[in-house]
């Protein structure tokens, strides 16, 4: 295989590097390191901490691409196809490859609508066909049900097995000990009320059981059924978990340097510096932000069209349109934080130790780094923590108007564009719209509720109230 | 009072132009007027003269911003950007790309997206208002937090699945009202019905959920302790004391917001099919009418501007501890 480094990749990478580095650096800081220990006090947080940490393990999968190779060729040197694949791709091959002709509902065998086919007689008939890749080892559909059961109890099995391995790691590493362990999963009285750890494991298992069973009925079954051209809606939702999550994280990497700098900048120079940031954030948040957003998309739109050569792939030319959008969805969200810090960095200035550290004679720029950046931090990351779940829900309905993802590229958007017409269907196509659903509704609700908890913790104010 | 409020709207007309600005170099910085006029007259059979015509009709066959042919301060007036920009700021937007009077079309077209979007705030106003009130005294309890985890449930739903959901529920399964369309008149109501339920469902999470934070704010404050100290009741702790005081920040709020109803919103009026200023933008922005966006995101900027006037001003209103 040959790698391909998307250019969102290149970015995503250098995102999850700096988030390595803040927690590496945060550890050694008891002040940073105090705050975080508790945002994870809250069985809430520490669970939703959990799910996060899953999505990101799939958006990271899936920000590996490369060409895989052609197999059976005759050169000696490795030919490789020109399609761009990501190792996730590879992962869930099993659920990736069984395309059917058109729709059918989760689990069935049967095909959503009739077709004209021949009978073992060599009449015409037209009835609904078997799915090529569902339930194609059953004789009939009255074995669904117990070849479903059966399949789930090995599922568990799986799972039980695996998470007995884990415990038994666990303990021979002595993370935790087995006495107390069970002493404390045994207490009734905080059945209800488990600790932040017992919060987190409970979700690592569930999550752990999901993956188990997608992983033995997945290959036999469409667990979420197909869509129109007969693609398994369990596949493009999981795909969608890189979009939602990128254009998350990727708009605030972009927008952040902008704000911090042109922030701080205007609130500890003042004069003109002051002004022509003001100026310049007022005009900006003064248009309305879906027409920005629209009017950049089409001119990305006549920008590509005139390049139409310039893309070797047509996952280039999507990821470039994507990055774009997060570009834009950056310069329309930058205002609100650069207001923020602009705002704060006028209090800071005002307070003793900057006063002490200019007359002392110490640069503009060390008194910023030394003194004033560390006091925002509390602000930024809060802002960051709150705006994701926003973001994930603007590329849903941007794409719907069309401004937002590529129709190429797999998101929830794009799931939701497709689908939301065939509720006028008899009998209706809801798997689509449910798959959406679920994997955006867990994503963000997990988003929001960590971020409740990271605001809780940082933001002065509220500590004080406590 | 009133040299602040000439202060800022002399400080508007930077911000104007700024933005129209911005608009232009977003337009032509790909585009050129010749572009646009091939795309309006259809790409088959057109010759250099009709593209010409169809420039100097609109205006569109001078330079952009700077005309470096000519002397003086004509090198800054006879230019597209200056022409067009005047006549934004005398409010005459003359004629859209495809010939329609856009003053007209904007007339008309806002009272369909005021017709939602006001309900929309007043009923969503009045539910968020007393659940947050009703949740503030249940502050501590069972009742408040799985009402707070309600909230940040029902925020983290995408408002296309609330839109959706509705349709399908009312109008498809229960064919109680009509899924999408519009008509004149009372008649309209029917229409109306769907699409005022969802925006204010759709809203309630994240309302409820901010107003309870202001409640609870206000709910710490010393004076409450006193009130409580003199053995008022908690109802008129909370009616008399807590809801006047946090109505401060929630008033000024909502006057932010008032000038921008006019302005609809785009995904509901699609969705809809209602002829409102939202589908209006969204088709001109398809339909590539740069004089239709230059005057919708004109218009939407100095509504902007006036809501952030009228924010100052009704905290003057509403608190007589500040002065402009």
């Amino acid at each position: 295989m040959e790698l391909v480094i998307l250019k969102t990749d290149a970015l995503f990478f250098i995102l999850i590097a700096s988030l390595l580095a803040y927690i590496f650096y945060a550890s050694k800081k008891e002040h940073l390191a105090r705050p975080w220990r508790s945002v994870l006090k809250k069985p809430m947080a520490a669970s939703a901490l959990t799910i996060l940490a899953f999505y990101l393990t799939v958006a990271i999968l899936d920000s590996i691409h490369f060409h895989p190779e052609i197999e059976g060729t005759s050169s000696d040197t490795p030919v490789y196809s020109s399609q761009v694949v990501s190792l996730l791709d590879e992962v869930l091959k099993p659920i990736n490859k069984n395309t059917e002709t058109t729709y059918s509902a989760p689990f069935a065998i049967y095909s959503y609508s009739k077709e004209s086919q021949e009978s073992d007689t060599g009449q015409i008939i037209r009835d609904y066909p078997r799915l090529i890749h569902a339930g194609s080892h059953l004789s009939g559909i009255s074995e669904v049900r117990s070849d479903l059961i059966m399949r789930s109890l090995s599922a568990l099995g799986y799972w039980i097995f695996a998470m007995a391995i884990l415990c038994l790691i666990l303990i021979s590493l002595r993370v935790v000990k087995l006495k107390l362990m069970v002493a404390d999963w045994l207490n009734l009285s905080t059945f209800f009320r488990p600790s932040p750890a017992q919060a987190a494991v409970i979700t690592f298992a569930a999550v752990c059981l999901s993956i188990s069973l997608v992983a033995t009925v997945g290959p036999y079954y469409h667990i979420l059924g197909t869509d129109k051209v007969g693609n398994d809606v369990l596949f493009q939702g999981i795909k969608g978990i890189r979009t939602g999550l990128l254009i998350g994280t990727l708009t605030t990497l972009i927008m952040l340097p902008f704000a911090v700098v042109l922030g701080v900048a205007a609130g500890y120079f003042r004069g003109w510096v002051d002004d022509a940031i003001q100026y310049l954030y007022t005009t900006l948040s003064s248009i309305p932000g879906v027409l920005l957003i629209a009017a950049a998309a089409l001119m990305l739109e006549v920008f590509m069209t005139n390049n139409a050569g310039d893309f070797e792939s047509v996952t280039a030319r999507a990821d470039l349109r994507f990055l774009c959008l997060c570009l834009i969805l950056g310069v329309t969200a930058w205002t609100g934080l650069c207001r923020y810090l602009r705002a704060e960095t006028l209090k800071l200035k005002e307070s003793n130790y900057i006063e002490a550290s200019r007359a002392f004679g110490v640069l503009s720029w060390s008194t910023i780094s030394q003194h004033v950046l560390p006091n925002l931090m509390h602000i930024v990351m809060i802002s960051i923590v709150l705006d994701f779940s926003g973001l994930v829900l603007a590329e849903a309905a941007l794409t719907y108007i069309d401004i937002g993802v590529d129709p190429s590229m797999e998101s929830w958007g794009n799931m939701i564009n497709g689908a939301r017409l065939e509720l006028a269907r008899e009998p209706v196509v809801w798997w689509s719209l449910f798959t959406a659903f679920l994997f955006m509704f867990v994503l963000v609700l997990a988003a929001n509720v960590f971020g409740d908890s990271v605001r809780d913790a940082f933001d002065p104010r509220i500590r004080e109230l406590d | 009072m009133s040299s602040y409020l000439t202060r800022r709207i002399l400080y508007a007309f930077p911000i104007l132009i700024g933005v129209n600005f911005i608009t232009f170099v977003l337009f032509f910085v790909v585009n050129s007027p010749d572009d646009m006029a091939r795309v309006h007259l259809g790409n088959r059979y057109v010759t250099e003269d009709s593209i010409s015509n169809w420039k100097s009709e609109r205006g569109y066959d001078k330079p952009l911003f700077i005309a470096l042919n000519s002397t003086g301060k004509k090198v800054f007036t006879e230019t597209i950007f200056f022409d067009k920009t005047v006549r934004l700021f005398t409010f005459d937007f003359g004629q859209s790309d495809s010939g329609r009077d856009i003053s007209y079309d904007i007339s008309e077209r806002m009272w369909p997206s005021l017709f939602i979007s006001l309900p929309v705030l007043c009923l969503g106003l009045l539910f968020t208002l007393s659940l947050a009130l009703l949740i503030a005294f249940f502050r501590g309890t069972y009742i408040d937090s799985s009402a707070v985890i309600l909230c940040v449930s029902m925020m983290s739903i995408s408002g296309l699945f609330y839109i959706i959901g509705g349709q399908y529920l009312l109008s498809k399964l229960l064919q109680i009202v009509p899924i999408s369309g519009f008509d004149d008149g009372i008649a309209s109501i029917k229409f109306l019905i769907l699409p005022i339920l969802i925006g204010v469902i759709g809203g309630l999470g994240h309302g409820t959920r901010w107003y309870r934070t202001i409640f609870l704010e206000e709910i710490h404050r010393d004076y409450v302790r006193t009130a409580r100290a003199k053995g008022l009741s908690e109802k008129g702790v909370l009616y008399q004391h807590v809801l006047r005081n946090a109505l401060i920040p929630i008033v000024t709020g909502v006057v932010a917001l008032l000038p921008s109803l006019f302005l609809g919103s785009l995904i509901t009026e699609a969705f809809f099919g209602i002829p409102g200023l939202g589908s209006y933008t969204i088709d001109a922005i398809q339909s590539q009418d740069f004089a239709i966006v230059r005057a919708m995101v004109f218009l939407g900027s100095v509504l902007y501007i006036l809501g952030l006037i009228l924010t100052d001003v009704a905290y003057t209103l509403v608190d007589p501890r500040i002065r402009l």
